[in-house]
């Protein structure tokens, strides 16, 4: 069944939208991205106008991570507390990262800057979570335990905080770090920026992986609607009868995908995660290094 | 100066009728195309007769080329090269005019139903339909940006050229079909009709094809350009309500 969508102005298989919608949403669930690193290529790839896509994502991922974050208040797996300080340092890391976007689309070339970040942050955090997950599933298998928590320069800081669910005392200042970071390359990547928070959140912060997730979701919610509003005001590009044909698939999958993420082994969760991050990597990067079948390509003009 | 405005006037409605002896009178299946939800194309059928005081004159056959055209839009065109390895876009031509929309329908192949001139002249075939003022200094092969454009609009069907695409009868009748496709902008969409004898445009007709959103479609677009800070609101009150929604039917399902 095709539908017309009146911001886009293309028309598009209805099925398909619900069905991509579906798909992210499960993973969104297990493993508390917001999706929008698979979602937006994939938009790209089905002839919906960049800004639109991007602009419509934003909104279908409030959709997704709040259904999937209510299925983890139930479970108990979020930590408002920590998504709190994470999400104030994300709010300010989105205002710089914008006012970083706009000088470097002032400079030209935005674009490239913005697949290099892709390549090289997927890549990069892809890489680790696969190598660490790999080994700690060999220590299961050999029967080692697994490695505790380590004690490291992150526990001398001041301004120490204890978030009970995480089971964690330790300073304010690296999540506040971590949330500006990811703030920023949220901004100029334009998604959520879960797969690169969750990451941090386990390795940077030492949170155990069942609450990650949950708590990633949280804070997603309020940065995506953040971006939705700025993109709907400014840049009138949000299509509000796509954003509802994706995020009917997707709020469905995200509870699925919540379902799955709980019944699974947190190493088993982090390596498939893994491999779709570089999975999404090495498909960018391919693009960037192989020929092109055409060279040239269509832009609306005044956007110099 | 006042008391020569009629006089001319009048000179000017009997010059007329000498000069073109062949009129256009036309039909369209649909002159508006509605942009509903399920809007999937739209075929619109063109009929005409050609009108005429005098018998068919005698020589080469009369020929009929049809244009339609979209809303013209400013569109960058950017060329993609390879930079310490990897491809990125260096050039870019800004074309000033490029209809989003551009059907060419001929009775004959092309180069049998206008002459070059004439084609300049009225800017029927789709190259002449776009305009490119100048392309900066340091790009020295400008027309092959032109002509991407055009390669990229053709494959995507917004570009067509229908060859054979008109049917004419006894010289008299004749008809077509354009087909617009799914992925339609809005606007006043242009369409041209020339009656042709060995290339030279004898006649000409023109009217417009009103491309507009209705319903639903309507009143989102206006919303989001009039109230985008409500239509903003809307979406993210939609995704909650969804969000939420989802998590209470699943655990219902649960117990």
């Amino acid at each position: 069944m095709q539908i017309y969508l009146p911001i886009a102005e293309v028309s598009v298989n209805a099925f398909l939208l619900l069905g991509l919608g579906g798909l992210v949403g499960v993973l969104s669930g297990m493993f508390g991205v917001g999706g929008g690193f698979l979602m937006t290529p994939l938009l790209f790839f089905i002839g919906i106008p960049p800004a639109v896509a991007v602009a419509t994502e934003a909104n279908q991922i409030v959709a997704s991570s709040f259904s999937g974050v209510l299925a983890h208040f139930k479970r108990r797996t979020v930590d408002l507390r920590m998504g709190t300080v994470l999400l104030i340092g994300g709010l300010i890391g989105a205002a710089l990262g914008v006012m970083v976007f706009n000088y470097l689309k002032a400079q030209g070339q935005v674009d490239l800057l913005v697949k290099l970040c892709y390549v090289v942050f997927l890549g990069v955090i892809g890489g680790l979570m696969f190598f660490e997950s790999l080994k700690a599933i060999r220590n299961t298998k050999r029967g080692k335990p697994p490695a505790r928590k380590k004690h490291n320069w992150i526990h001398g800081l001041p301004f120490k905080m204890r978030f009970r669910v995480s089971g964690l005392y330790i300073s304010v200042i690296p999540p506040v770090v971590v949330g500006i970071a990811v703030g920023i390359l949220a901004a100029i990547m334009g998604v959520g920026g879960g797969f690169i928070m969750v990451p941090a959140m386990i390795y940077l912060l030492g949170m155990p992986t069942k609450v990650v997730v949950g708590t990633s979701l949280f804070q997603i919610i309020f940065v995506t609607a953040f971006t939705t509003m700025l993109h709907a005001t400014t840049n009138y590009t949000v299509d509000i009868v796509l954003a509802v044909l994706l995020l009917v698939g997707g709020v469905i999958g995200a509870q699925i995908g919540t379902r799955i993420g709980v019944k699974m082994k947190a190493e088993q969760l982090r390596i498939l995660l893994a491999l779709m991050v570089l999975a999404v990597c090495g498909k960018l990067a391919l693009d960037l290094l192989l020929q092109p079948s055409e060279v040239f390509s269509l832009g609306a003009a005044g956007g110099h | 100066m006042r008391a020569l405005l009629p006089l001319l006037l009048a000179a000017l409605l009997l010059a007329l009728p000498a000069r073109a002896n062949e009129e256009i009178v036309l039909g369209l299946s649909q002159a508006e195309v509605s942009i509903t939800t399920n809007f999937n194309g739209s075929e619109i059928l063109v009929y005409g007769a050609v009108k005429r005081d005098q018998p068919i004159p005698d020589g080469p056959e009369l020929q009929v080329v049809m244009t339609v055209s979209g809303p013209s839009e400013p569109v960058i065109v950017r060329r993609k090269e390879k930079r310490f390895g990897i491809w990125v876009n260096t050039e870019a031509v800004e074309v000033d005019r490029a209809p989003s929309y551009y059907a060419v329908v001929t009775s004959a192949p092309m180069a049998d139903v206008l002459k070059r001139t004439e084609d300049l002249r009225h800017k029927v075939s789709i190259p002449r339909a776009i305009r490119s003022v100048g392309a900066p200094m340091e790009i020295a092969d400008a027309a092959s940006f032109t002509q991407a454009l055009i390669r990229i609009r053709k494959a995507a069907e917004q570009y067509q050229v229908i060859e054979g695409g008109v049917t004419v009868d006894e010289q008299t009748l004749f008809r077509a079909a354009v087909r617009l496709p799914a992925a339609l902008t809005e606007g006043a969409y242009d369409t041209r009709i020339f009656l042709t004898r060995s290339g030279n445009v004898v006649a000409q007709y023109e009217t417009i094809i009103d491309v507009r959103k209705v319903g639903l479609e309507r009143w989102l677009f206006t919303l989001s350009r009039e109230n985008a800070f409500l239509y903003g609101l809307m979406s993210l009150a939609i995704a909650i309500a969804a969000g939420w929604g989802a998590s209470a039917i699943f655990s219902v399902f649960r117990r």
